[in-house]
């Protein structure tokens, strides 16, 4: 019984909540992609998803409504890259880096306004941090995507933007409303994502607090070759990394020498690349992944 | 024929304009979006815009450094813009140019004792090295394996920062300190620093970066690689049916990019620092991006965009000495709605199309009446 317990209480859980935050965000970016819309903004929408969360969680007290702030905030910055992509069909990868450095912007802007300081948000009272709802809520997010991905008409049509626009533009359906779709989606997942950071991980905002995860949960969902369920695990697997580079510090496995943290850093890259190069079985983007709307 | 030659030149020219003008459009609109925050948040835009140039031009030793940060740009610019010419994205100017710091300090730390002659060109030769490596691995594995560019490089950047780290601890770690730093390089590898500039860390490298853009330049128009990187660019189809090999140019050019990118170690390592250190870099790789989008992919506008986003640079700094409210970080609001006022195309085409219909509409009007 000893070693179940040990392994829910310094694996499972653990894991499950580092990769809360990039299961979000992957999953946001799928859909998004899937509409046939790049996605490397993440990392810009999670930074000012955790800080709004933050924010809001701290005046009101009221971790749901942090959670909601930080749903809009992601929000309002996908809606810009959509104006941006959408409706002046600009580059998606330009589009996606300026979002990126607008985002690392906005979060100090506001906070040496509100709080007099560019690194971080005071501590949030306990009563404003969650303890378990996240995990929830990311479970109806799991479930709601992997039964929309092959279930119902929704989502046969969001991959339909992504691999065929013309056939589903003749069908009667706007391409253009069903990516517009697709990035709000990946914006208020996103936001999710932040808010899992400021509100459940840790319990406050500390400067660029997404530190590279919307990027590791891009590289999660081409891991998971645009599915929602192997992109579940591959967020899974990430996690374990992630979990690993705090447990193997110091540990020594072979020779007298501990294991450097770097080697452990770059694991989940490594991976991704292996896994794209096509040594593990290639992975397929949706075909018309990153072309202007059809119409 | 000489007609159509001249029409031709014409429509060249009519085309180039336009870019000339949705380019200034775009930077136009960023800058005045990004002084607009600054106005919510209780400044006065011209004091900030003030601010902004005075910081940047306003003395010797300011210019010293705004070129201090202008030379990373124009190489990372480089490593962007090249690889754009053949049609690949290159995020992953951040990683080739980390790889190409260390490996300068690698070689710098290997031979201690070579001459004043050699040192500085072979370690420089170093820095290229170890980015073209890094930027040639990102061309072999689309060409070979057919994996995108654009993740491999985001993946790479994230590598590349874990190992420069790692060989700085463990191969050539300073015993002096707790952080990742690596020893000091001998002397005779420092770059001297112009004596006009005050101070400013900056010497005979923005010589060679000036050089270098117009030497690209010159040869990406006239040279047959550059042929062949345009014709890879633009149609990959036709240019197979040409005889380019695509997966050839793919390999060079990133390799190329990278090692322009490797070379931003010349001004932190070798001009700077005197050491691999985290942090040398101020995000050099991901502003030339934006430096390359601004200079549309053409070598000689990266020397100008360059300086635009290093003058931003270098002004944010005085934004929190001289006002209440701002911070450095209001330069990362115009940075991205620069990039986004230049991306947004079809935006300034819609403009164009738009006032050109006002104006025949207005014509019109006056012939009937």
């Amino acid at each position: 019984m000893q070693i179940i317990d040990y392994i829910f209480s310094a694996w499972f859980f653990p894991v499950l909540r580092v990769s809360a935050p990039l299961m979000f965000a992957a999953l946001g970016g799928l859909w998004c992609e899937r509409s046939g819309v790049i996605q490397i903004g993440l990392e810009g929408f999670m930074n000012v998803g955790a800080f709004a969360a933050a924010c809001v969680a701290l005046s009101t007290h009221n971790p749901w409504l942090g959670w909601l702030a930080g749903m809009a905030a992601g929000l309002v910055l996908a809606s810009i890259y959509g104006v941006s992509v959408i409706r002046f069909k600009s580059n998606q990868i330009v589009a996606g880096m300026a979002i990126n450095i607008l985002a690392i912007g906005i979060p100090p802007s506001f906070s040496v306004w509100l709080f007099e300081s560019t690194s971080s948000t005071p501590q949030l009272p306990v009563e404003a941090t969650f303890s378990v709802a996240p995990l929830w809520i990311l479970l109806v997010v799991v479930v709601l995507s992997a039964w929309f991905f092959s279930n119902g008409a929704w989502g046969l049509r969001m991959i339909f933007a992504g691999e065929h626009p013309e056939a589903l533009e003749s069908s009667g359906v706007s391409v253009t409303w069903k990516r517009w779709q697709g990035v709000w989606i990946a914006g208020i997942l996103a936001g999710c994502a932040g808010a899992t950071l400021s509100l459940y991980l840790s319990s406050s905002y500390s400067r660029s607090m997404s530190a590279g995860r919307g990027f590791i949960a891009l590289a999660a969902l081409i891991l998971g070759r645009w599915r929602p369920i192997p992109t579940v695990f591959a967020c899974l697997l990430f996690g374990v990394t992630e979990i690993l580079q705090t447990r193997l510090q110091g540990v020594v496995i072979w020779g007298t020498e501990p294991v450097p943290v770097q080697w452990i850093q770059m694991l989940p890259y490594a991976i991704t690349i292996f896994v794209l190069a096509g040594f593990v079985g290639r992975a397929k983007a949706p075909k018309a992944l990153g072309t202007s709307s059809a119409n | 024929m000489t007609n159509g030659f001249r029409s031709s030149m014409l429509i060249s020219l009519r085309m180039s304009l336009r870019n000339i003008a949705k380019t200034f459009l775009g930077i136009g609109t960023g800058l005045a979006l990004g002084l607009l925050v600054a106005w919510f948040a209780g400044e006065s835009p011209f004091h900030v815009l003030k601010i902004l140039l005075t910081s940047a031009f306003g003395s010797s030793y300011s210019f010293g450094m705004t070129l201090f940060y202008a030379v990373p740009l124009i190489f990372t610019g480089i490593a962007v813009a090249i690889p754009y010419r053949a049609g690949l994205f290159n995020i992953g100017a951040e990683g080739q140019l980390t790889i190409g710091s260390i490996c300068s300090v690698l070689f710098c730390v290997a031979f201690p004792d070579l001459g004043t002659p050699w040192a500085i060109p072979l370690a420089a030769i170093a820095a290229f090295a170890g980015g073209a490596l890094w930027g040639g691995l990102v061309g072999w594995l689309k060409a070979r394996r057919g994996s995108h560019e654009v993740i491999t490089t985001i993946m790479l950047n994230f590598i590349g920062a874990a190992l420069a780290s790692y060989i700085a601890l463990y191969w050539i770690k300073d015993p002096m300190t707790q952080d990742v730093e690596s020893i000091r390089i001998a002397p005779q590898y420092f770059l001297k620093a112009w004596n006009f500039l005050e101070g400013a860390p900056i010497g005979w490298v923005v010589a060679f970066a000036v050089l270098a853009c117009l030497v690209l330049d010159w040869v990406l128009h006239f040279g047959s690689f550059g042929y062949s990187l345009k014709a890879v660019g633009s149609n990959e189809r036709a240019s197979e049916l040409a005889g380019i090999r695509k997966e050839k140019i793919w390999i060079q050019s990133m390799a190329l990019g990278g090692g322009f990118a490797g070379l931003v170690g010349l001004v932190t390592v070798l001009g700077h620092a005197h050491r691999y250190k985290i942090g040398l870099s101020a995000d050099f790789g991901f502003m030339g991006i934006a430096v390359a989008l601004v200079a549309r992919g053409r070598i000689l506008n990266v020397l100008w965009s360059a300086l635009l986003f290093a003058a931003l640079q270098k002004g944010a700094g005085d934004l929190e000495i001289e006002t209440d409210t701002l911070t450095r970080d209001l330069v990362y609001w115009i940075q991205g709605l620069i990039i986004l006022g230049v991306a947004a195309e079809s935006m300034w085409d819609g403009l164009f199309h738009f006032i050109r219909k006002v104006i025949h509409q207005i014509r019109r009007g006056r012939a009937t009446s």
